[in-house]
């Protein structure tokens, strides 16, 4: 025996540290299909009875026991599609305006701010939407001081729809009844909750830039603008792609805002400013009641199809990186 | 240009620059001639490199650095605050002391800052690329994978793309911060002939931590100490007879 020679109770050591650390890594596994199993399980009956259809069906009948997905498909992709279409361009301005622009005293409160935003419970955002927002996107706010008012902020649903009204398909989105809820008040709840998480991942990821690149482009003599779009951008694809889909994970899940928000309607979804509901928003409102065996798996099987939606997105965005990798070999 | 041989491209007056409350850079002058090499060296921190991003005035990115005394680029001083910063930085290009190439491809890289000045067609602009990259003593290893990734390329490579890149949008001065300080010898070499070519038509400043360096490629030679300029002369002078003790030192050894 050599006398470098360790003693076996460290290969030992080694030995149950390399199986817990496995045995960690497949529990995750393990969860993962025991979830879906459960899924498909608990929402045989309906899986059986309705077969395709049910997620191609708009009918939702509890006393006929007729079940359909298909709006509240809708609903949670267009309301998640609102929510990114607003959230993104913002967290941008946010990362950009924090790691380019703001003086060095204001980064790190503001960033704090942004971090405490993601922090509050989404039923407070609800709440909120419901009895502040709502009603000022239906009638407007004036702004008051003591007796004078300042400013009024305007009735925002009704002048969307008439500034929009007679051009083709925009108009079509922005018609209809102001009523404070519905998809669009629901979007834009959800783009306020999903921007802490975006903007504060595109901000870590432009602090990542090396200093010496952002420099060789303003030694080009680009603009700030330029220098974020061209190089910083590009350089921190693969995290701001991250970062956004965070955002779409949580948006597609978010069940009590929603809620609270959406209006829970099974009606045609007719313009943005209609009532709707989202798959989420479905399983809160009727797991409680339902007690048919056909209602139950219906809504299991939603749950199903929610996961299956998140699964579809996660992969199409790792699909978009190895090809956008492949074009030009980004960092990171 | 109204610059002729015997007036200076660059000339530094009364200079003065502060990080802060720290006096970097202090009451410099000093002249760069047009279409020569113009090296700087002294040791760690004695603001060499300060006094190269005071030219194109990188230091304006961030607060609290600023600098006071005139340079003048063909008799305009940078300085002022009307300076176009965009326009200075397109005239004065830069290179770093690693390989920044950005996260596109070998043409895009050169074509990134030609776009932004100039309006080129797609043959013109196929030109101007071919043109910096032969500048650059590139063309021949990259002329067949132009669409393919500048990250793929060796470090010697990427800073040869890197100069080619400075050159694309035809500078009037080239800096260059330490150009082979992350390069093996051969790709130092390589670049060292490249800065030989390259000022026939440019004029360069460049700061080296390398006295061998300098002694090979410099036409001039400034020496800095803590903020200071000690001496400036021709290459050969400052290397065989330098005119003060303290350059002396420095070159053969006996400090820093």
């Amino acid at each position: 025996m050599p006398e470098k020679a360790r003693p076996p109770r460290f290969q030992l050591a080694d030995a149950v540290f390399f199986n817990l650390t496995r045995g960690a890594a497949f529990l995750v596994l393990a969860l993962l299909t025991g979830i879906i199993l459960s899924l498909v399980h608990g929402s045989w009956d309906s899986i059986t009875h309705f077969g395709y259809n049910f997620i191609f069906s708009s009918s939702w009948d509890p006393v006929a026991e007729e079940f359909g997905a298909w709006r509240p498909i809708q609903g949670t992709l267009i309301t998640s599609f609102i929510a990114l279409l607003i959230a993104v361009p913002v967290s941008f301005g946010i990362a950009l305006f924090l790691t380019e622009l703001a003086p060095a005293w204001l980064r790190r409160p503001l960033g704090i701010a942004i971090e405490l935003l993601a922090g509050i419970p989404s039923i407070i955002y609800g709440i909120w939407g419901l009895f502040v927002v709502a009603p000022i996107l239906m009638d407007g706010l004036p702004i008051k001081l003591g007796e004078s008012v300042l400013f009024t902020i305007p009735p925002i649903q009704p002048w969307l729809t008439e500034a929009t009204s007679g051009i083709p398909l925009i108009g079509k989105l922005f018609d209809g009844p102001p009523f404070g809820i519905g998809m669009f008040t629901a979007g834009l709840i959800l783009a306020i909750m999903i921007i802490p998480y975006i903007a504060s991942v595109m901000r870590d990821v432009f602090e990542i830039v090396p200093t010496m690149l952002k420099e060789s482009a303003y030694g080009l003599g680009a603009t700030t603008w330029e220098v974020v779009w061209n190089v910083v951008l590009p350089y921190t694809r693969s995290g701001v792609i991250g970062g956004i889909m965070l955002g779409l994970g949580r948006a597609l899940g978010e069940t009590m805002a929603v809620t609270f928000v959406i209006g829970n309607s099974y009606d045609a979804i007719e313009s943005l400013f209609h009532p709707g509901n989202s798959i989420a928003s479905i399983l809160a409102n009727e797991f409680a009641e339902a007690s048919a065996a056909l209602h139950y798996g219906a809504l299991i099987e939603m749950g199903l199809i929610l996961f299956l939606i998140t699964f579809v997105v996660l992969s199409c965005s790792k699909l978009l990186l190895l090809r956008l990798q492949k074009g030009d070999g980004s960092h990171s | 240009m109204t610059a002729t041989s015997s007036t200076p491209k660059l000339a530094v007056r009364s200079l003065n620059f502060y990080y802060g409350n720290f006096h970097a850079l202090k009451n410099i002058h000093l002249d760069i001639p047009e279409k020569k090499v113009t090296a700087f060296i002294g040791p760690s921190g004695c603001g060499k490199s300060t006094l190269l991003r005071t030219f194109n005035r990188m230091y304006d990115l961030y607060p609290k650095l600023r600098a006071e005394g005139e340079i003048l680029l063909n008799g305009e001083n940078v300085l002022n605050s009307q300076t176009d910063l965009n326009m200075l930085r397109a005239k004065v290009g830069m290179v770093f002391q690693k390989p920044t190439p950005f996260p596109m491809s070998i043409y895009d890289n050169i074509a990134f800052g030609v776009k932004l000045y100039e309006k080129l067609s797609r043959a013109e602009m196929d030109d101007r690329v071919e043109w910096a990259l032969q500048k650059a003593a590139l063309w021949n290893e990259v002329k067949d994978k132009l669409r393919q990734s500048g990250l793929g390329l060796s470090g010697g490579q990427q800073q040869r793309l890197c100069i080619a890149r400075a050159v694309a949008v035809k500078p009037e001065v080239l800096l260059l911060d330490e150009p082979t300080s992350a390069l093996d010898p051969i790709s130092t070499a390589h670049i060292e002939e490249l800065v030989h070519e390259l000022k026939q038509d440019y004029t360069i400043a460049m700061v080296t931590h390398n006295m061998q360096q300098a002694a090979r490629v410099s036409d001039i030679t400034a020496y800095m100490y803590l903020g200071e300029l000690v001496e400036v002369g021709g290459t050969d002078q400052i290397f065989t007879k330098p005119a003060r003790k303290e350059t002396e030192d420095y070159i053969t050894g006996k400090f820093g």
